[in-house]
């Protein structure tokens, strides 16, 4: 089994849009939309939940106040700043460790599970796709990525499907991390402006941190010439492969609008004719595990 | 007063809005709390006066003293120790620096050294002064080094917070304690679900705040009705202009070279503190 990332660095440079239409081109890979804290895959694949489960990712401390003598040591230990002045716990601040309950004198507080959001296992007109949504605001957004990435796996072998495109979310930080460990192709969409530069070379110094071999594509390459130039020529310096570029077209607006991907929104599209190209070239190493 | 900029999208225009922000009124700290991928110094060309190493705090356990017994990897809730009959093993990456492990060490052989998780940077552009934080490669953690970026607030400048994408905790470390915070999204389906998502965050942190929306006219009118159902209030909106776009790709503030939006800014600006002072 095959795994596919897409990643950006950047935040809004085109990632679900590719990762939708990748979704479509290929038929039968299974999915996994691995942005669990704003999670938009499912306005283009439509997915019908199949199973729901509870994700428990961190705990909470609560304080019995029928116990506790307000001594403060709890406060003194959090390293979150997560127990207030008046001897509360706040829920927002808090990560579970532990350490308060530990340090109370008088046994006054305990941790408890918490549901830090749902993971899902849904079926689309393409393929099957492990997705998520983390409570609004909550942390362990790493964990819930693994928890997707293994249903994920799952899927694809119960499916006999050789491939998982996971669709990644902006940054560089512990859901990116969890999102690209172990998979094949880290696939980074950037744009052709100072930022998107920026941001894609991070990008590429994480996947080298983590031996992914990487692809680059460059999304609304016209917008700025000039620096369309300065990422291939990077990217040719560094040996890295250049997946495709893909033109600015107001038409990825509008299939987003209606729902659907660009490839069924307007399949004569230049932005769709590109995108398929891209598919392929990243498909047949995929199949090869060669360029 | 300090003003965050959020957006559940990323990509929505946030760094756009804080730096023209932060250009058009005085007074100004600007602090770049996207400390994975940050991009205000792009813009500003800061010279930058102080570079400091961030750290967190990991175990270390003195294995000559150690008998093994497991209690501190029984303890850690983010799996940063494993013991084994005769190896302690440690995974800074993991570990989200509680002190627990040397609180529960019946033998008290684990102390505590710094790990070196990204860097702070300070600086200044004109008058307006930069602070922002850099993730190194391959490091999970940005909330230590937002702290350690917030910790450079000074109270009595106009704050600006450019946060990073998402909802989650690197979003909520980075606007808690806020006066205001500013949701910058896009007329689009994508904008409108994760501007909806950050509403409910803010909603539960109970911070005010208020809706931007940049690339005005692509897409549909749903944020706007959004809005409208929920009573929040559309500070500004920016077009989409070829031009404003393309001084963006070269890294250039667009109220420089468009003098107007220098007194919409300004004009953002005075409303949001007239909203905080109510």
């Amino acid at each position: 089994m095959k795994q596919l990332t897409v990643l950006s660095g950047k935040g809004g440079t085109g990632k679900t849009t590719l990762t939708a239409s990748f979704a479509v081109l290929a038929k039968k890979a299974v999915l996994a939309d691995c942005d669990v804290d704003a999670p938009d895959l499912h306005m283009l694949l439509h997915p019908e939940i199949i199973r729901t489960q509870e994700f428990r990712g961190s705990k909470l401390a609560i304080i019995d106040d029928a116990k506790c003598t307000e001594c403060g040591l709890c406060r003194e230990k959090c390293r979150f700043d997560a127990i207030t002045e008046d001897i509360k716990v706040d829920p927002i601040a808090c990560e579970g460790c532990g350490v308060c309950t530990v340090v109370c004198p008088v046994n006054a507080i305990t941790l408890t599970e918490r549901i830090s959001g749902h993971a899902y296992i849904s079926k689309t007109k393409y393929g099957f796709m492990a997705h998520a949504m983390l409570s609004p605001g909550e942390a362990n957004s790493g964990k819930l990525v693994t928890l997707v990435r293994q249903n994920a796996k799952i899927l694809a072998e119960k499916e006999n499907s050789d491939l998982v495109i996971i669709d990644g979310s902006p940054g560089i930080g512990c859901p990116v991390i969890a999102s690209v460990t172990g998979v094949d192709i880290g696939l980074v969409v950037t744009e052709p402006t100072m930022s998107g530069i920026h941001d894609l070379k991070r990008a590429l110094q994480l996947l080298k941190h983590f031996s992914v071999t990487p692809f680059v594509c460059v999304n609304m390459h016209d917008i700025n010439k000039d620096n369309t130039e300065r990422i291939l020529s990077f990217c040719e310096e560094n040996s890295i492969e250049i997946a495709g570029r893909i033109p600015f077209n107001p038409k990825v607006t509008e299939a987003m609008v209606s729902g659907k991907t660009i490839i069924e929104y307007s399949p004569e599209s230049d932005v769709a004719e590109e995108i398929e190209s891209i598919w392929r070239k990243t498909f047949s190493f995929l199949k090869s595990g060669s360029s | 007063m300090i003003v965050s900029i959020a957006s559940g999208k990323g990509g929505t225009g946030k760094t756009s809005v804080a730096v023209n922000m932060a250009l058009s009124i005085g007074n100004v700290q600007l602090l770049d709390c996207d400390v994975e991928e940050p991009n205000v110094h792009l813009f500003l060309h800061p010279d930058i006066n102080r570079v400091e190493p961030v750290y967190i705090l990991v175990p270390v356990v003195n294995e000559e003293l150690c008998d093994h017994c497991g209690k501190c990897a029984e303890f850690c809730r983010y799996n940063a120790i494993f013991v084994s009959s005769e190896r302690v093993l440690i995974f800074p990456e993991l570990c989200h620096s509680c002190g627990g492990c040397v609180l529960v060490c019946p033998k008290k052989v684990i102390t505590e050294e710094k790990h070196r998780i990204g860097t702070l940077k300070s600086g200044s552009a004109g008058d307006l002064e930069l602070v922002y934080g850099e993730l190194e490669i391959g490091e999970p953690m940005p909330v230590p080094i937002i702290k350690e970026v917030k910790r450079q607030i000074k109270k009595d400048r106009n704050v600006i917070l450019d946060s990073p994408p998402g909802t989650s905790c690197p979003v909520i470390e980075t606007v808690r304690g806020s006066d205001f915070c500013i949701l910058v999204t896009e007329p689009t389906p994508f904008g409108l679900h994760d501007l909806k998502i950050m509403v409910q965050v803010l909603d539960g942190m109970r911070t005010p705040f208020g809706v931007v929306v940049n690339r005005a006219e692509i897409g549909d009118k749903k944020v706007y009705e959004y809005c409208r159902e929920k009573n929040i209030a559309i500070l500004l909106e920016i077009p989409y202009q070829r031009k404003i776009a393309e001084l963006y790709s070269r890294g250039v503030p667009f109220s420089l070279e468009m003098p107007e939006w220098k007194e919409k800014f300004q004009t953002l600006f005075n409303e949001i503190r007239e909203l905080v002072s109510k």
